[in-house]
């Protein structure tokens, strides 16, 4: 980090907004995008944000190490990492505590969606990668993992969605930025499998009174409910450009029969 | 390249075999015809310089992240580049995670390569304080999707990335280095660099072969060239040999692909 960070004094103004403009329960500007790479079985990008993530899915498939199989069901692999000039201060490449840390809980999230049942002794591995961080990474990359779950045609209970919820200067606010994980009050990851009402991921540092607990819950839920959304539609749009392609396919027959020909 | 890598089912080697003996490709290309390059720059607001490349389906991003700190002591004047390279398991089916593989490290060497040796760079720039204190570049390739011919792209992406990098002026006061906020400056760069990878297939050379002719190809040669037209590295790899005849062609071919590289980088240096 070249230069040294600000802090800032107040995180919300004299007229109730946030640092970035925000009220206390909007939350960031989020865009989802559904089939993004060639190789991978199913992918996803979230922009949230500043946060730049993209997640792949690669399964089911052989499972190696053997000894690591499960004889039931699938093993679900979630592998979390940050590029080097995603956060302010270079990362180092080598892996960290945290990464380690987040890769299990965001596996944890996401499994109970997942009916592994059907694919015993496979692996189902989930590729994270942070390309720019500004609070939130780990919620922005559930969203984007449960995506690319259901990208890559694997059968899922339900889409996981998350958000994250917090306190800052004596406020409870939905989805916090940067500055308000590192400097608010408290901080409340939390992740949902929203139409069957199951909590798969929650988090908390920092302090709330009871009453401000059950405030916060509901408004994460609130703001789960809207992501769950989001992502519903980043699906369809995917079908719905398809099927647009498919309305040509007239033309892409005559081409094929031309090749067949030529080939002939 | 794992071995797994290497198994391609009988029907798409023929297949790709026999449309390159007609001089045509899997995906309508002619031989010697380059995919659509798209360059970003700029593209991660918290690196100090970045890029996104296109290369039909592979896309590689570069980060440049910038630090103070001591020169090596063979060249106590000049600032230091470091290159790193990473093959994301995301990119391809058999990349696994894990510290960088013979292949990772080869990328980064090769870009690396083709920057140092092309001048690019006058690394006499990035001294602040002759044997103390000079800037240290991290130029960090990421691989997100590899239908392949990673060489180039990540060339380009690495090129796009250094010219997107910004650096504060600084005051010296003795042995103490002041950065100047709201300074930023590009460095300056001498012209450009095109990496061309040309892939043996048969007897058949190739320009810009994607995933599946890397599977299948014998070998392939990586040239850089600078804007001069100069060559300023080169890469054989692949584990079959290049006859004396087709070096000397896959150089000629190069060198006319390196035309287009140089018009894309145009539009965003």
């Amino acid at each position: 980090m070249l230069f040294e960070e600000k802090i800032p004094e107040k995180l919300i103004g004299s007229d109730g907004l946030r640092l970035d403009g925000r009220k206390l329960d909007e939350l960031r500007p989020i865009k989802f995008e559904v089939g993004v790479l060639s190789q991978a079985d199913g992918s996803a990008y979230v922009e949230h944000g500043k946060n730049k993530i993209i997640a792949a899915v690669y399964g089911p498939r052989e499972l190696h190490p053997k000894h690591l199989a499960l004889q039931d069901r699938a093993l679900l692999r979630c592998l979390y990492r940050m590029a080097t000039f995603s956060v302010s201060e270079r990362k180092s490449p080598a892996p960290s505590r945290r990464e380690a840390e987040l890769s299990m809980i965001i596996t944890q999230a996401l499994q109970p969606a997942i009916f592994l049942e059907y694919y015993p002794r496979t692996s189902i591995d989930v590729y994270i990668e942070i390309i720019e961080a500004d609070g939130g990474t780990r919620c922005a990359s559930i969203n984007a993992a449960s995506l690319a779950l259901a990208d890559a045609g694997i059968p899922l209970r339900d889409l996981v969605a998350a958000c994250a919820v917090g306190k800052a200067d004596g406020q409870i606010i939905l989805d916090l930025n940067d500055l308000e994980d590192k400097y608010g009050e408290a901080d409340m990851p939390m992740a949902m499998l929203y139409r069957r009402g199951d909590v798969t991921l929650l988090q908390m540092d920092g302090q709330f009174t009871i009453e401000e607990f059950n405030k916060a819950l509901e408004l994460g839920k609130t703001g789960i409910s809207k992501i769950y959304q989001l992502q519903r539609d980043a699906l369809r749009n995917k079908y719905l450009s398809i099927r647009d392609e498919v309305a040509d396919e007239s033309e892409v027959k005559v081409e094929i029969t031309k090749e067949v020909e030529e080939n002939e | 390249m794992s071995e797994v890598y290497k198994i391609v089912s009988e029907i798409e080697r023929n297949q790709i075999i026999a449309k390159i003996a007609k001089g045509k490709r899997l995906d309508g290309r002619s031989l010697d015809e380059y995919r659509p390059i798209k360059i970003e720059t700029g593209i991660v607001s918290k690196a100090d310089g970045s890029a996104k490349v296109e290369l039909g389906d592979t896309k590689v991003i570069v980060g440049v992240k910038v630090e103070l700190g001591a020169p090596f002591p063979d060249t106590p004047d000049e600032g230091v580049i470091t290159l790193g390279a990473e093959l994301l398991p995301m990119a391809f089916p058999t990349f696994e995670p894990g510290p960088p593989n013979f292949d990772a490290i080869e990328l980064a060497r090769v870009v690396d390569r083709g920057i140092r040796h092309s001048d690019i760079i006058d690394r006499k720039q990035l001294c602040i304080i002759p044997g103390k204190k000079v800037w240290i570049l991290f130029v960090d390739i990421y691989v997100l999707d590899s239908d392949g011919n990673l060489f180039d792209a990540s060339s380009m992406a690495a090129l796009a990335a250094l010219k997107n990098l910004r650096l504060p002026d600084v005051k010296v006061t003795g042995e103490d280095v002041e950065l100047i906020k709201d300074s930023m400056k590009p460095i300056p760069l001498k012209g450009k660099l095109a990496a061309v990878t040309i892939a043996k297939v048969g007897d058949y050379l190739i320009v810009d072969p994607d995933s599946s002719e890397e599977r299948i190809m014998d070998g392939r040669i990586t040239v850089a060239f600078n804007e001069e037209g100069k060559i300023c590295a080169i890469q054989k790899g692949g584990e079959s040999s290049f006859r004396y005849q087709e070096i000397q062609k896959a150089i000629i071919l190069a060198n006319k692909s390196s035309e287009k590289i140089f018009s894309e980088l145009s539009k965003v240096m």
